[in-house]
């Protein structure tokens, strides 16, 4: 279609996203569509309160810290190929794909899915999921009239199940053994990007 | 137990009154009319049996199936987890059909096809269209008409065959039989049927998309049943010699037309019922029947032009739910359900009671050993081949796709009921020889697949289930994980919009929300469309209604006014059998759910008065944290959908959810904004910043990209302005430790309702903005004609 490519004309580096990202050219119609879409003032990049104005963000508990994971530290604004290479992450593994042991890992893969999530808990950003990153996940995640006590007590015992060399933080491996038999390619793909 | 042996007494009872009464009366018919010419004196009391006799008997089956029904949910603990109600309904059956027949030695009372598909029916098919969950549905509706298209093609046409080959073979026996009655025989057998799915599928919880897939199958494949029924029927009529490719071809050609036909006249019929209850404002006592009434003409109308009458009716009650809810009044919702409810339940019992009663027969039963075992045999091993090969092609192009477990558990539930039986006792009997052998055959499929494999189909899912699942005892870790997923996912796809196979979806809801909710909703529905709105006014409603039962109990609303920690926890407590039922198809509806009556009226809910203060302090030892993180983790979008069940619908407790998280996320932006904001120009970020807020609270999509809202209206709460001096003024919400703080309600609040400590904030609940009477208060929408005319502002 002739609106195909020009749209593609008009995002420069489109081949380099597609090959890094694997997303083939419909997606990155639709995502760049999607994107302009949230840009409501077409300043070509999105900040924080684009995210928040999604319907069904602000009832999701960590609707925040995943609009938080869009944006580097330090950076309040987001162009088109850190959307795309954040959305990247989920889509579902391309097992079809010949494993090149010379190329890095799709962005996709499941180590990087984990990594994504690991990110979205480690708010202090040292490598290890504490009890502090814990208690505020989980205090996000559970409903009001949890105690203090309570949710503490899930945190202890979270951490003793998870926590393998016992400094009392989850680091990453221990975080990816945990999940091990937890079929992160079906949990932590969107449908349509496939 | 004592009350089982009790109804079923009274239903022996009952009985054996009325048959020898009904005996002596047929008799005596003749003995009346004689009587009548000579009467030698006035007769002040008749007994005129002969005028009351056709409803008589009519409603005395009801309240027999409903007793029986009752003796069915007494058994409920002992037994029903074994067996599935549908299954004991059928032995009862069984049972008055054996007691009718000891005194009659005929059966009197049958399951008559007339009686069936058009008293009978059409209330269920109405029933679970209506509370179909239509997001469901049709993002599944591909898988679901190709299963139900070419599956039941498929099974038809192999199970006819193989029955045919069979008694060539000469497994059969002799019988006045040929190829085409074996096709005729082969589609009226391959229909799964919706009762029968509804009624096992209830107690065995399987996956959403599971049971929409049978569900949906079992409803849309009465197009394709109607379709070859008919052809074969002709052909069987036309004989052999005079089928040729003409006659073929209108055969497929009438499969569109019936198909297609039934289902526009279902959707036309919807959109009347739609425009009418549209006008129903002023005559809001009689806007419940319209449903009813329309329905079942869709059914009747599709039914007289010979198109599928199934598919009619369901596509009314799947079209016009959303637009009925939004124009009727919350009481006529109410009242619609429960009807609706009652009568799908009682049809359900009286078909599965009759179907039981209608084996004790002896006229009907040719027992022809081959043909019966042949095609059990061929029915059950064709769904199976059918399914797999169906899911292997369709995974290729769905997006989630359908793992071999739930194939499993569709194959088995491929179940036939009543339909298939009202099918073959419609059968014509001169030109089909053999139709006691078919109705046989199709009773013995019909109990094998009802009671046998509704038996057997919840301790399969849970075998397959404890095989696949070994290690079912989930970590601590990875269920947090698994809830953890479930949000992220959920949060990107409302970032990516859901767009790729869901563009169709967003391009329809643009169409649908500008022209046809404009045609056949209500104006004032259309602007309480709001997402989050509807959810707060229905919060509201609902804790105002708590507060006055609450207070009615306690004798009077002055012990929510004194100073002291009187703690009044709304906090719904419900029935734990509620809590596990099949997936909860209300809540594609909404909020609507909520009504004032079935609140004041329910017993269900009941408020848990805490006066002393926190004394829910339990010891953090005698906890097990799992049972906790299982009870109070949020569910996800996607978890909390649809519980579908025949006798229940609960209240949806995940609003409270719904709320929470969306305080707790406004206040986490607002602090983060906040200390944010420090080094700008606080007046200009607070406007545009409360712009944004107000916005996404009054209109919560993220639409058109030419969006302007200007919020001046209402009155500046100093209260709440940010760049005030923060340290003397913290939100309340803030301090929600202290139970005693007072949350300063809105001006409506404080003219209308005595503030309580605890949850007041409910009631008013977001005062993230400056202006107290912003739109998100409902009353004032109405009030306040400037709000509506904003936000359709925002619209255009």
């Amino acid at each position: 279609m002739g609106s195909t490519n020009s749209t593609l004309i008009k995002i420069p580096n489109v081949e380099e996203l597609m090959q890094e990202t694997g997303f083939s050219t419909a997606h990155i119609i639709r995502l760049h569509d999607r994107f302009k879409e949230l840009d409501k003032e077409r300043r070509g990049y999105l900040c924080p309160r684009d995210f928040e104005a999604i319907k069904g963000l602000a009832i999701n508990p960590i609707g925040d810290r995943i609009i938080g994971a869009f944006f580097s530290p330090g950076r309040e604004t987001v162009d088109f190929y850190t959307f795309v290479r954040i959305l990247a992450h989920f889509r579902p593994a391309d097992n079809s794909r010949p494993k090149e042991s010379s190329s890095p890992e799709p962005i996709n893969s499941r180590t990087n899915k984990l990594k994504f999530v690991f990110q979205l808990y480690d708010l202090d950003k040292d490598g290890k999921i504490s009890r502090i990153d814990l208690l505020k996940v989980l205090r996000g995640m559970l409903e009001m009239q949890v105690t203090e006590e309570q949710l503490d007590s899930i945190v202890d015992r979270t951490i003793q199940e998870a926590d393998l060399d016992g400094d009392d933080a989850i680091s990453f491996e221990e975080f990816r053994k945990s999940l091990e038999k937890v079929n992160i390619d079906h949990k932590m793909s969107i449908r349509f990007l496939r | 137990s004592t009350s089982v042996g009790f109804y079923l007494w009274r239903t022996v009872f009952i009985l054996c009154l009325v048959n020898p009464l009904m005996q002596g009366l047929n008799g005596e018919e003749s003995h009346h009319h004689h009587k009548e010419t000579n009467i030698t004196g006035l007769q002040i009391v008749k007994f005129q049996w002969h005028h009351v006799e056709a409803p008589y008997l009519v409603i005395l089956w009801v309240l027999v199936a409903g007793v029986a029904k009752l003796s069915v949910i007494e058994l409920n603990h002992h037994v029903t987890s074994v067996i599935p109600e549908s299954g004991m309904l059928i032995i009862i059956g069984f049972i008055l059909g054996g007691i009718v027949w000891a005194a009659d030695m005929q059966q009197t009372f049958k399951l008559t096809p007339t009686n069936f598909f058009y008293y009978l029916l059409p209330q269920i098919i109405l029933d679970a269209s209506y509370f179909m969950p239509n997001k469901l549905f049709f993002r599944n509706l591909g898988s679901i008409l190709i299963y139900a298209i070419v599956g039941t093609c498929w099974n038809a046409a192999a199970v006819g065959l193989s029955l045919w080959g069979c008694y060539e073979a000469g497994a059969m026996g002799h019988m006045d039989i040929g190829l085409l009655q074996f096709l005729l025989f082969g589609s009226l057998i391959s229909a799964v049927d919706p009762v029968a799915v509804i009624a096992v599928f209830e107690e065995v919880h399987v996956n959403e998309v599971l049971f929409i897939l049978v569900f949906g199958e079992s409803l849309l494949n009465d197009g394709v049943t109607v379709v070859l029924y008919n052809v074969f029927e002709a052909f069987v009529t036309l004989g052999g010699p005079r089928i040729n490719a003409t006659e073929i071809f209108n055969g497929i050609v009438s499969f569109f037309v019936v198909a297609f036909g039934g289902s526009f006249l279902g959707i036309l019929f919807a959109v009347l019922l739609c425009l009418l209850t549209r006008r129903t404002k002023n005559i809001q006592i009689i806007e419940a029947g319209f449903i009813f009434v329309v329905g079942y003409l869709s059914y009747l109308t599709a039914e007289m032009f010979s198109l599928s009458a199934i598919l009619s009716i369901t596509f009314c009650g799947v079209c016009c739910q959303k637009y009925i809810n939004a124009n009727m009044v919350e009481k006529s919702v109410t009242t619609v359900r429960h009807a609706m409810k009652l009568l799908a339940n009682g049809s359900e019992t009286i078909i599965f009671v009759f179907l039981g009663i209608t084996a004790i027969d002896k006229a009907i039963w040719v027992w022809n050993t081959g043909f019966i075992i042949l095609t059990l045999i061929f029915v059950f091993i064709y769904r199976i081949i059918g399914v797999f090969f169906l899911t292997w092609i369709l995974n290729k192009f769905r997006l989630v796709p359908i793992e071999v477990i739930d194939q499993v558990v569709m194959s088995y539930g491929g179940l036939r009921g009543a339909v298939a039986y009202g099918l073959a006792a419609m059968l014509d009997e001169d030109r089909i020889k053999e139709k006691n052998v078919m109705i046989s055959t199709t009773l013995i499929v019909v109990y094998f697949t009802v009671i046998l494999q509704g038996i057997s189909m919840k301790p399969l899912v849970q075998w397959l289930k404890v095989k696949r699942a070994a290690h079912s005892d989930l970590k601590l870790v990875e269920k947090l994980n698994n809830r953890a997923f479930d949000h992220i996912l959920a949060a990107v796809e409302d970032i990516c919009g859901r767009i790729g196979d869901n563009w169709w979806t967003r391009g329809w809801n643009r169409f649908e929300e500008k022209y046809i909710s404009w045609l056949l909703m209500k104006p004032k529905a259309r602007k309480n469309r709001d997402y989050l709105f509807s959810i707060f006014h229905k919060l509201n409603l609902e804790d105002a209604i708590n507060y006055v039962s609450e207070g009615e109990r306690q004798g009077s609303l002055a012990f929510v006014r004194s100073e002291q920690a009187a703690n009044i926890d709304f906090k719904k407590q419900f029935d734990s059998e509620f809590a596990d039922m099949m997936p909860d198809m209300n809540y594609e509806m909404g909020i609507e759910n909520i009504s004032v009556t079935s609140i004041v009226k329910d017993s269900i809910p009941s408020v848990c008065l805490d006066i002393h203060g926190q004394d829910r302090k339990k010891s953090v030892d005698d906890f097990n944290a799992h049972h906790l993180l299982q009870q109070h983790l949020y569910r996800s979008r996607k978890h909390h959908r649809h519980k579908y069940s025949r006798s229940h619908f609960s209240i949806n407790q995940s609003e409270d959810e719904m709320q929470e998280i969306f305080q707790r996320t406004m206040r986490s932006r607002l602090e983060s904004f906040k200390s944010a904001k420090m080094s700008v120009n606080p007046a200009k970020k607070i406007k545009h910043y409360r712009k944004e807020q107000t916005h996404m609270m009054a209109n919560g999509h993220a639409k058109s990209a030419d969006y302007l809202y200007e919020v001046e209206a209402g009155i500046e709460n100093p209260a709440f302005m940010p760049d005030m001096d923060t340290t003397t003024q913290s939100p309340p919400w803030l301090t929600e430790t202290e139970m005693d703080t007072v949350v300063a309600p809105s001006q409506r609040a404080q003219r209308r309702l005595p503030w309580t400590p605890n949850r007041l904030r409910r009631l008013a609940p977001m005062r993230i903005s400056n202006s107290s009477t912003d739109s998100f208060l409902m009353a004032d929408v109405f009030i306040t004609e400037e709000e509506p005319a904003q936000k359709d502002q925002t619209k255009m």
